[in-house]
């Protein structure tokens, strides 16, 4: 079958999504935790999905997003590389056709997605707080003994959620442990926890933005269900969870991919073996001129697969396997 | 006396004419870099925005290459900034640096301070040779204007940014070494010869116009490299402010004939009417004004914490309404990341051309 793989390297999970003609996942989408090795953990990814393709099977296009795109698309070669706001609208447009508010809240970042028909007309990304809600969480949880699903599905049963100072997850959890040692019920707490992070979304990275039905919910965080019921509470509307909604840049990133094989785009895809091959990252100041950008260097054996940091492009437009290049990289760093 | 001043931009080429022309001695801080941020935020109160950080750097880099007198900008209105200098002055007395500082407060609404603290800089020369160099200084400002706006024009124009950029440094290093109008001249029509050789693909191209505080404008360190970034992504970039046009309206009165912020203040009313500090309207004002000239899109910068900017990004929505022009805002500090202001910008690129996709598709 002809497939189409998206790969998202975030900074908390990496996700691969391979996906059919149709554009359905043709295998169960890849859900792995980077842990600050997304080389490795993007090669592992890529070996378990060779271990369930066929011989019949073919990618035909790439598309990587997420924060380490332009690495993890220099390693596999991807043919489309795509920043993550419009990686996850395109997977949402292609989910619920008619989306118009996009909530994304992931492991650090979390972003609004203002869509009207069709189109992306606006956005934001958090910018000085309301980050890291995805790994606050995680963290509560495991503070609490709880899994991540446990602690979310005990909100339902608050009957009087209590108001948690919510500015930042510093104070969030002070407030919180303050709380319990007042002898609140955990429930009760929980559900507080997830109005405030809520409340804290929707001032700081929503500020300003028109919300509309219908809302998509997606990125790790929409598993908890007390954040869902958070937003229903605020926003009194309908919140939809996509299927897939954790790994809907990798989705996406595939959708784009797809597309750019439907336009008759050849794939630079190095194939699957690239789960064994050798990398090595590495990283050096400049002195060409007075901005001493810092320079990092990807390559495989002795081969530059990349460079990128510089602003002039001196390094970035100098990989095209030429020797002599690599030796003056070698005296100037 | 040895004299240094902060850097913005290619500030330091126009200055630095202006004071040698005086026959005054100067040191010039090493361009902004990481360490300057680093001097600067150690020392600087932590909610004071980036421009007080950066010229604070720059100055004790100037200091440890021999500088001891410093010449810093006042400024009037809601701004913070004409309470830097003397903010400044004090950091530098505690660190037990000693340094003059000398604060030339705006020509427009401080004429006679101004004048004395010239006389105090130049002794005894007499008003022609002054004037004579403050004119001088002025070829030098249009000269990198021209220069810098012809690279906004090409840099998504060309297959090879990286012989554009080299030339580009290279034209600043030759215009900040001119030493007669004649040979800024050449020095201009060089570079234009030169860019126009510079192989470059065709077709209509997005259209980005860059507002904000002005530090953060012209600053590339500040900006992250905003108009290069842009550039990189295929857009073409349009600053609504230029030093020259700068230095026409605040120390020429506007008498000059380029294109200055007289009129886009004019319309920044409906939405603001009032002078909110440093360029607050002149941000509103702007975005109108590219929203007008059909513009794709706005890109806003401002230091993080800016009291006028954050009043004008308060009224950008109304503009966005009535206008249809998408704007992003960016607040910039020592904290900002590289890699967050890639994401929104090429979001941002991907936002407007869907736009104008669909314009196109409507029209047909």
């Amino acid at each position: 079958m002809d497939l189409f793989l998206g790969i998202d390297v975030g900074s908390v999970s990496t996700n691969l999504v391979l996906l059919d003609p149709a554009g359905e996942p043709y295998l169960t989408p890849l859900y792995l935790r980077t842990q600050g090795r997304p080389i490795a953990v993007l090669q592992q990814g890529l070996a378990l999905l060779r271990e369930q393709l066929s011989s019949r099977d073919r990618v035909c296009a790439v598309g990587t997003t997420g924060s380490a795109r332009f690495l993890a698309g220099v390693l596999v070669g991807a043919d489309i590389v795509k920043n993550e706001i419009t990686a996850h609208a395109v997977a949402a447009l292609h989910l619920v056709p008619d989306v118009r508010t996009i909530f994304e809240i992931g492991g650090q970042d979390s972003k609004i997605i203002i869509l009207r028909d069709g189109i992306v007309v606006d956005f934001a990304m958090n910018t000085v707080c309301a980050a890291g809600t995805g790994s606050f969480l995680d963290q509560q949880a495991f503070r609490l003994n709880l899994s991540i699903e446990e602690f979310g599905a005990l909100a339902k049963d608050a009957t009087n959620p209590v108001r948690i100072a919510g500015r930042c997850t510093v104070f969030a959890e002070s407030d919180m442990i303050h709380k319990q040692q007042m002898g609140h019920p955990l429930p009760d707490i929980i559900a507080g926890l997830c109005e405030a992070l809520v409340r804290n979304y929707l001032n700081n990275v929503g500020k300003g933005k028109e919300i509309l039905p219908p809302v998509v919910f997606q990125g790790g965080v929409a598993a908890n269900l007390g954040m869902r019921a958070a937003f229903e509470k605020v926003l009194k509307t309908e919140i939809i969870v996509p299927p897939y909604f954790n790994v809907m840049g990798a989705y996406g990133a595939a959708l784009l991919a797809r597309d750019y094989a439907k336009e008759g785009g050849q794939t630079s895809f190095r194939g699957f073996q690239v789960a064994t091959l050798q990398f090595q990252p590495r990283s050096f100041e400049c002195k060409g001129c007075s901005n001493a950008c810092e320079v990092i260097e990807i390559r495989e054996g002795k081969r530059v697969l990349a460079r990128w940091g510089d602003r002039c492009g001196r390094w970035g437009s100098s990989v095209t396997g030429a020797e002599e290049v690599n030796e003056e990289a070698k005296s100037i760093s | 006396m040895k004299i240094t001043y902060p850097h913005m931009g290619n500030l330091y080429i126009v200055i630095r004419a202006l004071l040698t022309s005086l026959g005054l001695d100067l040191v010039l801080p090493p361009p902004t870099s990481n360490r300057t941020v680093e001097l600067g935020v150690r020392y600087a109160p932590e909610f004071a925005c980036f421009p007080l950080k950066l010229n604070l750097g720059n100055f004790l880099e100037a200091r440890e290459l021999g500088a001891d007198t410093i010449l810093m900008a006042g400024g009037v209105g809601p701004c913070r900034f004409g309470y830097y200098a003397q903010v400044q002055r004090e950091i530098l007395r505690d660190l037990g640096v000693s340094m003059e500082m000398v604060v030339l407060e705006p020509p427009d609404t401080h004429w006679s301070e101004l004048k004395d603290k010239i006389r105090w800089l130049v002794g005894d020369r007499s008003w022609w040779e002054i004037i004579k160099a403050i004119r001088f200084a002025w070829y030098k400002a249009r000269a990198v204007d021209l220069v810098e706006a012809r690279v906004l024009y090409l840099r998504p124009r060309v297959f090879e940014p990286f012989e554009l950029e080299s030339g580009y440094r290279e034209a600043l290093r030759k215009i900040d070494q001119a030493a007669s109008k004649r040979e800024l001249d050449s020095v201009v029509k060089g570079f234009f010869r030169f860019s126009n050789r510079l192989p470059r693909r065709s077709g209509s191209l997005l259209r980005v116009g860059l507002v904000g505080e002005i530090f953060t404008v012209l600053e590339p360190f500040a900006n992250y490299d905003l108009e290069r970034r842009l550039g990189l992504l295929g857009v073409e970039v349009t600053r609504s402010i230029f030093l020259s046009a700068w230095i026409n309206e605040h120390l020429f009165g506007g008498l000059l004939r380029v294109k200055g912020t007289k009129h886009v203040k004019k319309l920044a009313a409906p939405y603001l009417n009032f002078f909110v500090g440093g360029h607050g309207r002149e941000t509103v004002g702007s975005t109108v004004d590219f929203a007008r000239q059909g513009y794709d899109g706005v890109v806003h910068v401002a230091p993080f914490t800016c009291m006028p900017e954050i009043v004008a990004h308060s009224v950008l929505p109304s503009v966005t309404k009535d206008y249809g022009i998408p704007t992003l805002t960016f607040y910039l500090d020592e904290q900002s990341g590289e890699a967050g202001i890639q994401t929104r910008l090429e979001a941002f690129v991907d936002l407007i051309s869907a736009r104008r996709e669909r314009v196109r598709k409507e029209k047909h």
